[in-house]
């Protein structure tokens, strides 16, 4: 009884240290569905917490991002595709917070599979990169999305508080406005 | 009885999954041109050389460059070697295009880095062209086979290379060796951490 008593709690301790779904995805996230549980290190500076809409806590949930739309990235440092496109990412943030309508509503993040918080941190200075990036240094949430490869990016629409995929696609965009576009539309956003 | 079987089964099943299961962040940019290795063996060789040694000199052809030599580096840099085990494999093919960004770094630890595989130059043309300009040579010691590889004992058992990186400091000395897991990819503040301590 003792040595089932020590599994339970190795098994439960575990599950919860990883912040993450005990199984992994065997596919990426499909349209129309809901986004697999995924929890975030809270940011610790004011500014991103603030973008993301976070109060207080260690963790935070996807949907727990004060906005209606969430864009999610999926890069990597190592990724020659992510370095080569980081500008156009970066002028899509632009493209959102500069439109009042938009900056409120929809919000960008990156998660870099396999990247430590050092080399997310190298990524984020030499591509001056304004949105918030999280490390995914041992792929937990890369396995719960499936193991994509990068880029990938995930749209996610809010609906009382339930984060439903309305894109999931592997590679980047030519036009962050065609691509802003895209996502307005894909997502049923209304500005008003 | 039963109870504790299933439990050591549930939670060892558990436990193999995260701790041995290989990811991948592979890039897009390879597409469909990487061929993926079962699990290796995490090490399969002797090393051959330590930390104090006088580093084995060599002189390899390199993509771009006619030949390189270790000792060309003697009392002007530090020298990485960071030797991959084969081309168009997916650990591999995520390594070298993040050294390919901190070009910066190394400069400023007076640092150069040299990878290094087995394959032979045409086929490192090809698929390096697919990582975007790198800063760094890349050597083949593809012939005679794993010649330098083998000097410094990382040459495995299948012909391929140990995923092993070597710091040098300008007087020629090994500084520093981390003979990786095969399956995994270094993290790049080991590196970093390891150069800046030769400043």
């Amino acid at each position: 009884m003792k040595r089932i008593l020590i599994h339970i709690t190795v098994i439960a301790v575990f599950a919860l240290t990883i912040n993450s779904p005990v199984l992994a995805a065997t596919s990426a996230p499909v349209t129309g569905s809901v986004l697999p549980d995924i929890k975030l290190t809270a940011p610790v500076k004011t500014d991103i917490r603030n973008y993301l809409g976070l109060s207080r806590g260690d963790f935070f949930k996807i949907q727990q991002i004060k906005t209606k739309v969430i864009i999610i990235e999926i890069l990597s440092m190592y990724c020659p595709h992510c370095q080569g496109s980081a500008h156009k990412v970066n002028e899509l943030y632009r493209l959102i917070e500069n439109n009042p309508a938009l900056k409120d509503k929809i919000k960008l993040i990156g998660i870099a599979a396999g990247n430590s918080s050092y080399e997310t941190e190298i990524y984020r200075k030499t591509y001056d990169v304004p949105f918030p990036l999280f490390e995914d240094g041992d792929f937990y949430i890369h396995k719960v999305l499936g193991e994509v490869r990068t880029p990938y990016y995930i749209g996610i629409r809010i609906d009382d508080g339930v984060p439903l995929v309305f894109y999931s696609k592997l590679g980047g965009f030519e036009r962050a406005d065609e691509f802003l576009e895209l996502m307005l539309q894909l997502s049923g956003l209304k500005l008003k | 009885m039963k109870k504790i079987s299933y439990f050591n089964v549930l939670s060892g099943i558990i436990m193999i999954f995260f701790f041995t299961s290989i990811s991948y962040g592979l890039s897009d940019v390879f597409k469909e041109n990487i061929y993926y290795p079962k699990n290796l063996k995490p090490t399969d060789s002797v090393l051959k050389v330590k930390v104090g040694d006088r580093a084995p000199d060599f002189t390899l052809p390199a993509v771009f460059v006619e030949k390189i030599s270790l000792s060309q580096y003697r009392g002007k840099k530090n020298v990485v070697i960071s030797f991959v085990p084969a081309a168009w494999t997916p650990v591999c093919s995520d390594q070298w295009p993040g050294y390919g960004i901190v070009k910066d770094i190394f400069d400023k630890n007076d640092g150069i880095l040299l990878g290094i595989t087995v394959d032979n130059i045409p086929t490192l043309f090809a698929w390096t062209n697919q990582m975007g300009k790198l800063w760094f040579p890349i050597l083949s010691d593809f012939w005679p086979h794993g010649k330098v590889a083998d000097s410094y004992g990382i040459l495995r058992s299948d012909g391929i290379t140990e995923r092993a990186l070597f710091i040098i400091d300008k007087k020629g000395i090994i500084r520093y060796i981390d003979v990786h897991d095969i399956n995994k990819r270094p993290r790049l503040e080991s590196i970093v951490k390891e150069l800046e301590k030769l400043n």
